[in-house]
């Protein structure tokens, strides 16, 4: 009686069972990518980024200008109808994630950045001939304290700090001198500590025994937008900056 | 059947057949139920999210401080006052570890710096969300009554503006929205009273229609409403899609009910003189610094200009000679509270500068347009359209009232629950996006909806989203000593004749005096402190510019002596700063030496060359003024008060305050004031 019982628990069971991957297998369909079907109709073996890389916007925005890049063959010329797919991290999305290039070659998207600041590592892939070619572009998305440093930065630092100049914000940079450097210059600024900067923003040039062309700040900017110029210079620096980590690691 | 029953009925035997078997079956039973409880514990979300936490620090060098601080079970943020119940931090359990900075993972990643504590303020304050949840779904992506998802971290600006009413330094996004939403006129139809109990104000400034049709004609008219952005790009006036009839009715309906400006218009074209001259007219219309307010599409369809009056890519088309001529006379007459100064130009100068924007035409714009003449049913219909639309709303047209309560009071739409909003098919289902979907295209949502399209870029579109989305109602149930109101523009007028010339001169258009004016020029509170008279006198006479990077500048407008006079007077008797006493100034006896020492320490110690010239030989500072000739221009008593704090004289200026000693402060003072220029230098234009 009792294998009876078993025999049909079992049965029963494998019901179940069947059933549960029934269901598994309808929502995986349900919630696979439904992306509108792009037949490539070519393919290239290289690609290049146009415009739009090297963007610097605000965190959770989209980018002002559009990505574009091109993609091209063995002899360097465009390659129209070829599939280009762009990928990033969490929180940043394509529009449109994929599409095949126009008669020109050139891929055209709109970024979004996510919702943290800091440096967005994306990728454009293309098939290509024999095997995928990915190109990697890089955006930095400003968060709050960041986005309050880069304002603060034009209203006091971009006058001489900034080497292009424009009608619209005229920059002092090429009549100083003794060059100021660019918030970019991560060669110089990387080397220099939270601490330094600080200082040399609070009390001048000569306070680092730099040139008194850099005027003290001490007085007119608050120690809160003091931390946010620096935190904007760490975000915006190339070479990338690296904090000074953890020492050691554990195993 | 029978077999199932008969497996039931063996199964009955098998487990409680003798009562031994029962109670062991019974016992286990009951501690599989008594087992549910901490299971569920166990098996929930934030418990698996806490042993992920312990893993990921597991194996990072400050472990052991991050494990002390860490704490199992659920957190909650309790904030009665602010109606806070957050739990949030229960799964993101490094908000506010910084030595997290580099983990992407969420939920454990620091939380960026902002101004302020997540225990001070909690988190749905800014993020919005169900707070009380512990599951990530009923958290995150609720939409039931009363309920509202996440905030898109695109509009998370709108958090700081329910509590702050005035421009921060750090949310352009909200403050470009809240200037979109009183230059876009939105408030004409739409109530907005902030949680102060304040209303928003447009700052737009629609044109009266009374005298249209001395103006310009229905054609034109017409034209308009069928597209204004194909008239001027940058204009802010919305598109109704207006069917040809209507456009026609509403057209037929303003000219009809136009009355003729009692004005000379007449006199002026009397007084027109013939043979204007185009060159005249382009370096006529740079000396008067038009572009400073009013854009023009250059060759490369690139806006060049200031927006404060309406564009004039193709004015020609637009206006009638005789009014241009009569405006240009004197703006005031047409319109009384118009930002354009009245500039006292010559009779030959009004000819040759309205033959000059008479010339900016497009021969295309309108060119297909010929209407016939409206009957009393047209025009009926016109006015009828006119009420139903709103019209009125915004500009002043005879025979129709301005209408109340036009259209839904916005007061607390980032708030309106979900269930009170129409979404489209296919929307995802949150305020933002019904925001951005009602401004993109309010057609789309019924034809009865009366809101018209308004012509904003993406950018513009998430600003003023943004700014909506800040008024909500838990932003008016925020206790008061938490709310920064606004600094209001104040009503202040100056009085007397002076007054008169100061609005004729529209200077509050540019300059901001006493709390009330524009951005554009320097704020002139405490100008009387600051300046020479003779300067002064001659700078209005002659305005040359003194800081060699601008491309807006002072206009030249052709007083009369005696008004040049009076408005000197009033502004250096009545622009007093209390806090500038010309008697503790040095005097005028500075002895070379320490002219030479405020020449050192301009030029070494101070480096002031980095941004001012004081030599135009050696000096290349072009961000400050020029001071070739500040001896001539101001106090002493000003220049010494401005060197020991620039920013309690004008508030966020970029000279920086040095912290001078008196000494210093009276060395530079002395060799500023000694900076005399040439006298009589011609004007720079």
């Amino acid at each position: 009686m009792i294998r009876r019982f078993a025999a049909s628990m079992s049965f029963r069971l494998a019901g179940w069972v069947a059933l549960l991957a029934l269901a598994t297998l309808a929502s995986c369909r349900q919630s696979a990518p439904s992306a509108p079907a792009l037949k490539a109709t070519a393919a290239g073996t290289a690609m290049v980024e146009s415009s739009g890389g090297h963007q610097v916007g605000a965190t959770g925005t989209a980018l002002k200008d559009p990505l574009v890049v091109q993609v091209n063959d063995d002899q360097g010329t465009a390659v129209a109808g070829a599939l280009v797919e762009f990928h990033g991290p969490a929180g940043v999305s394509f529009d449109p994630a994929a599409i095949l290039t126009d008669s020109s070659g050139q891929a055209t998207t709109s970024v979004t950045l996510g919702g943290i600041g800091g440096r967005y590592q994306l990728t454009a892939v293309t098939p290509g001939k024999a095997h995928p070619v990915n190109l990697d572009i890089v955006e930095t998305a400003l968060a709050y304290q960041q986005r309050l440093g880069s304002i603060l930065a034009d209203e006091y630092c971009n006058r001489c700090h900034d080497p292009e100049s424009s009608p619209v914000r005229v920059s002092n940079y090429d009549n100083l001198q003794v060059k100021p450097h660019p918030f970019t210059d991560g060669n110089t600024l990387n080397k220099m500590s939270d601490a330094d900067l600080a200082s040399i923003i609070q009390h001048g040039g000569p306070a680092l025994n730099r040139s008194a062309l850099m005027p003290p700040y001490g007085n007119t900017l608050s120690a809160a937008d003091v931390r946010a110029l620096i935190a904007y210079t760490r975000t915006v620096a190339d070479p990338p900056y690296q904090p000074a980590g953890t020492v050691y690691e554990r195993k | 059947m029978q077999f199932l029953r008969k497996v039931f009925s063996s199964a009955g035997q098998a487990l409680f057949g003798d009562p031994v078997r029962a109670f062991g079956v019974v016992s286990v039973a009951l501690m599989l139920v008594l087992a549910i409880a901490p299971a569920k514990d166990h098996f929930s979300q934030w418990h698996s999210y806490q042993r992920h936490y312990l893993a990921l620090i597991h194996d990072r060098g400050d472990a052991v401080s991050l494990r002390r601080r860490f704490q199992p079970g659920i957190h909650q943020i309790w904030l009665p006052e602010l109606g806070v119940v957050d739990r949030c931090t229960t799964c993101h359990l490094g908000l506010n570890e910084a030595s997290l900075a580099d983990v992407k993972q969420q939920p454990f990643r620091k939380h960026p710096v902002v101004p302020h504590s997540l225990d001070g303020f909690g988190c749905v304050i800014c993020h919005g969300g169900q707070g009380a949840a512990t599951t990530v779904d009923e958290a995150h992506h609720s939409e039931r009554a009363g309920e509202d998802p996440i905030l898109p971290a695109r509009y998370i600006e709108s958090g700081c503006g329910q509590c702050h009413q005035n421009a921060l330094p750090g949310t352009p996004q909200l403050n470009l929205g809240r200037t979109i939403l009183a230059r876009y006129g939105c408030v004409h139809c739409h109530a907005i009273a902030l949680p102060d109990g304040t209303r928003v104000t447009a700052t737009d400034h629609p044109p009266s229609l009374v005298h249209v049709a001395d103006k310009t004609s229905r054609e034109w008219i017409y034209s308009w409403l069928k597209d204004p952005q194909a008239f001027a790009g940058s204009t802010t006036m919305p598109n109704y899609k207006l069917n040809d009839a209507d456009a026609g009715d509403i057209s037929a309906y303003l000219i009809s009910s136009s009355k003729p400006q009692a004005g000379d218009a007449a006199a002026a074209d009397a007084k027109s003189a013939p043979g204007a001259d185009p060159a005249a007219g382009a370096s006529l219309y740079g000396e008067s610094f038009c572009s400073s307010c009013h854009a023009v599409q250059n060759a490369a369809g690139n806006l060049v200009g200031g927006d404060v009056g309406p564009e004039l890519t193709r004015i020609g088309n637009k206006v009638k000679p005789q009014w241009l001529r009569a405006w240009l006379d004197n703006p005031r007459i047409y319109d009384a509270t118009t930002p354009m100064p009245h500039y006292r130009f010559t009779a030959q100068q009004i000819a040759t500068l309205a033959g000059y924007l008479q010339a900016k035409s497009d021969s295309d714009y309108g060119a297909n347009v010929h209407l016939d003449a409206a009957n009393a049913k047209q025009i009926a219909h016109g006015r009828k359209l006119i009420v139903e639309l709103g019209c009125a709303a915004c500009h002043e047209i005879n025979g129709v009232q301005k209408p109340e309560n036009f259209a839904p009071e916005l007061s607390a739409i980032g708030s309106k629950p979900l269930a009170q909003l129409v979404f489209l098919p296919g929307m995802e289902h949150t305020q933002a996006s019904y925001i951005v979907a009602k401004i993109r295209q309010p057609g789309a949502f019924g034809a009865s909806v009366k809101m018209p399209q308004f012509t904003l870029s993406a950018a513009q579109t998430d600003a003023l989203t943004t700014a909506l989305l800040s008024l909500t109602s838990r932003a008016r149930s925020m206790p008061d000593n938490l709310r920064v109101a606004a600094i209001p523009e104040t009503s202040y007028q100056p009085t007397g004749h002076a007054g008169k010339l100061m609005a004729e001169l529209a200077c509050f258009s540019c300059h901001r005096i006493n709390g009330r004016g524009g951005e554009m020029a320097p704020d002139l509170t405490w100008e009387g402190s600051a300046v020479q008279r003779q300067w002064l006198g001659d700078f209005l006479k002659n305005p040359n510019t003194l800081r060699p990077s601008l491309i807006r500048r002072m206009p030249r407008f052709n007083l009369s002596e005696s008004d040049n006079k009076e408005i000197t007077d009033y502004i250096l008797a009545v622009y007093q700063s209390p806090a500038i006493d010309p008697d503790t100034a040095p005097t005028a006896t500075n002895s070379p030496e320490i002219v030479e020492h405020g020449r050192q320490l301009f030029y070494s110690k101070y480096a002031c060359q980095a941004c001012h010239i004081a030599d135009t030989k050696t000096d290349k500072g072009y961000i400050g003024p020029t001071l070739t000739q500040v001896g001539s221009r101001l106090t002493s008593a000003w220049v010494y008060a401005w060197l020991k704090n620039p920013q309690a004289l004008r508030p966020g200026t970029a000279e920086p305050n040095q912290n001078l000693s008196d000494d210093d402060a009276r060395a530079l003072t002395a060799f500023l004031t000694s900076l005399k220029g040439s006298a009589g230098r011609g004007t720079k234009q």
